[in-house]
């Protein structure tokens, strides 16, 4: 965390190194990317996140040069990019389904953007294997694409754009093809590289978990535009709006009025959770009587044993972040455990509690009525 | 549960078996008699004398016979050489753009391959006779022009089939990854789109020769006296009697197209597996 905050301090005082300014991106009648500016500093592990058809591939794209915008301009290196054709650019790419040349082998493959330069055969040479060393795939140089494992064939692809040194390397969806278990490992192996490497990184990707995993900073993209801009912990505590509440990570929504809006203080009123309100020990956006929604992530909700009196939840007013209900489901996922507790109204909250001891102290079944409690910096209240 | 074959091991039913020998037997024992008959020692094709090369030493002193196999050679070559820069071509344009009457061109490339060949002839003829006369006294390979432009027209649009139904499987990421590593498009094109349509560039070369090294029918209506190929040489012997000379000749032919065949396999195995 203190790593990330010190590489996004460190980048905000340089200049960006890719500028997309006011960019319209329209095919036929659909808009793609619309009206979206966004800079992106040099040696950060950027990740554009959002559902699928929502122009984040588009944009990377049009960073690479395989799409010009309709309108506004990509920057990158204080460069107008224009209509720059992609062999032009100083930006190299890792293609979703790593596009290695099956004709060739890896070293043909990792040398095959220098010899398109003209270099000479010694430097090709010793570049590949550094390059190939960087990715651990030296001893694979003579293998054909067809006789590499999903991973080494992305290796490849790495090693293949980073050899150009570009500025930036853009990946459109680096771990999509991978299966669970290296997927995980690439997570951590992708930012060791970049850390190694020092260059920009620009990441695609429609998987929440892997952006908030690897990336120092996120753009939520919803319907052509940017929903939110920030650090993972930022999109995940702070979320602006419930499209990115909903999209990264699970979130219990409620729909409520603000009934009380004070300096220190707000109490939100939510039909589901009658007769008991959600209080806050600060000011809520918005003023009385506005339409709210309350967002409380799972882990953020405490399970307590039946009792005929609502627990007591420190530093708030009795009755309040509170709600009692019965529990439809238990997913045992080794970690943790997600309950589904159904409130009266018929909601169902996600409550999810971590697995500390191997034997359960205290015991929650199928069918137990229980109550849920969650502290007053627990809820997210959003406008939109 | 012990040995009765399954439904569709063919290869195991005592019917199967005898129509296969059937078959084998009406598709090679006439080829086997021609090559035999070739090395017969005598001038009628019925009864076996003895064995003898006379009629290869005749078939290799026949100068207009020498003539029409060094048109039909030539011939081949050049249309597989033009069919494959046209098909492959063609297919790249109905693969990679779209464009206005796209489904007519699509079209009207098949038609070769359907309309029958004796269409094709009488069509052909007319053309060079009225159309574009194609003067018949030019020197050597251009005389042949007339015959190669008619086997092209019939030799591309198998070269255009195979090569469009390989492109279909191609990645147009890798194309992009080679312009995004410096490639300009015709670089991209060379090293990246050209080796995958290699295979269907070797089978369509492949049916290219050998169907323009044996067509009769279409190369009979554009031959003229002084272009006369290999087939419709063997034709006009063969309207005389059907000496063993024929069958010499004959058996050349088949022994290079199967020579050519094997060649080009042997070459496309070599690619695969390197």
């Amino acid at each position: 965390m203190d790593q990330l905050a010190q590489r996004t301090q460190d980048a905000a005082a340089h200049k960006p190194i890719i500028s997309f300014r006011n960019i319209v991106k329209r095919f036929g009648s659909m808009t793609a990317v619309d009206n979206v500016s966004l800079d992106i500093m040099p040696g950060e592990f950027f990740a554009l996140l959002g559902p699928s058809g929502c122009g984040k591939t588009t944009l990377l794209r049009m960073l690479a040069g395989f799409e010009v915008p309709t309108e506004g301009s990509v920057l990158i290196d204080g460069q107008d990019m224009g209509e720059t054709p992609p062999n032009k650019r100083p930006v190299n790419m890792v293609f979703q389904s790593y596009a290695v040349f099956p004709h060739m082998n890896v070293a043909d493959n990792v040398a095959y953007g220098l010899k398109i330069d003209g270099l000479p055969k010694d430097e090709i040479k010793a570049r590949v294997q550094e390059a190939l060393d960087l990715v651990q795939l030296g001893p694979l140089a003579a293998r054909k694409p067809d006789q590499l494992s999903g991973g080494q064939r992305q290796r490849v692809a790495l090693a293949r754009a980073l050899i150009k040194r570009p500025k930036v390397l853009l990946l459109d969806e680096p771990l999509s093809a991978l299966d669970a278990k290296l997927r995980e490992a690439m997570r951590f192996e992708l930012s060791q590289l970049q850390q190694k490497v020092g260059i920009t990184f620009i990441m695609v990707t429609h998987d929440q978990d892997e952006a908030l995993a690897i990336a120092s900073r996120i753009a939520v993209m919803h319907k052509g535009a940017i929903a939110q801009l920030g650090t993972p912990s930022d999109l995940y505590e702070f979320p602006a709006s419930r499209f990115v509440a909903d999209f990264i990570g699970s979130v219990n929504m409620f729909e409520g009025t603000l009934i009380k809006d004070g300096a220190d203080e707000a109490v939100i009123a939510c039909p589901d959770l009658a007769p008991y309100s959600v209080h806050l020990p600060h000011s809520a956006p918005g003023s009385a009587g506005a339409s709210v929604w309350v967002a409380i992530r799972p882990e953020k909700l405490n399970l307590h044993k039946n009792a005929s009196e609502p627990p007591a939840v420190p530093d708030c007013p009795p009755a309040h972040n509170v709600a009692r209900g019965e529990i439809k489901e238990i997913s045992y996922l080794g970690d943790s455990s997600i309950f589904h507790v159904q409130l009266s109204s018929g909601q169902l909250l996600r409550v999810s509690r971590p697995n500390r001891s191997r034997y359960e102290q205290e015991h929650f079944g199928w069918g137990d009525t229980v109550w849920v409690s969650w502290a007053g910096s627990s809820p997210v209240v959003l406008l939109s | 549960m012990s040995d009765r074959p399954a439904p569709l091991e063919y290869n195991r039913l005592w019917p199967m078996r005898l129509w296969l020998a059937g078959v084998f037997f009406f598709l090679y024992s006439p080829l086997i008699t021609l090559i035999a008959f070739s090395f017969n020692d005598s001038k009628r094709n019925i009864v076996w004398r003895g064995f003898t090369l006379d009629y290869y030493r005749k078939l290799f002193n026949n100068d207009e016979l020498m003539l029409a196999f060094a048109n039909s050679l030539t011939i081949a070559l050049v249309t597989t050489i033009l069919s494959l820069v046209l098909g492959a071509l063609a297919a790249i344009m109905l693969w990679r753009f779209r464009f206005p009457l796209k489904g007519v061109i699509e079209g009207t490339l098949s038609l070769p391959i359907v309309v029958p060949e004796i269409c094709m002839g009488v069509a052909m003829l007319l053309f060079f006779s009225r159309v574009v006369p194609w003067p018949h006294d030019l020197p050597w390979p251009l005389s042949l022009g007339a015959i190669i432009i008619a086997h092209v027209s019939f030799c591309f649009p198998f070269v255009a089939m195979v090569v469009r139904a390989r492109l279909a499987s191609f990645n147009k990421e890798q194309e992009e990854a080679a312009r995004d590593l410096g490639a300009s498009d015709w670089q991209a094109f060379r090293d990246v789109l050209v080796p995958h349509m290699k295979p269907a560039l070797i089978a369509g070369a492949l049916l290219s020769f050998t169907l323009s090294l044996d067509d009769f029918v279409i190369t009979f209506f554009t031959s003229g006296p002084n272009t006369v190929t290999f087939p419709v040489k063997v034709y006009s012997m063969v309207r005389f009697s059907v000496t063993p000379e024929v069958n010499a000749a004959s058996t050349m032919l088949i022994v290079l197209t199967v020579a050519l065949m094997a060649l080009m396999m042997l070459g496309q195995r070599k690619s695969n597996s390197s």
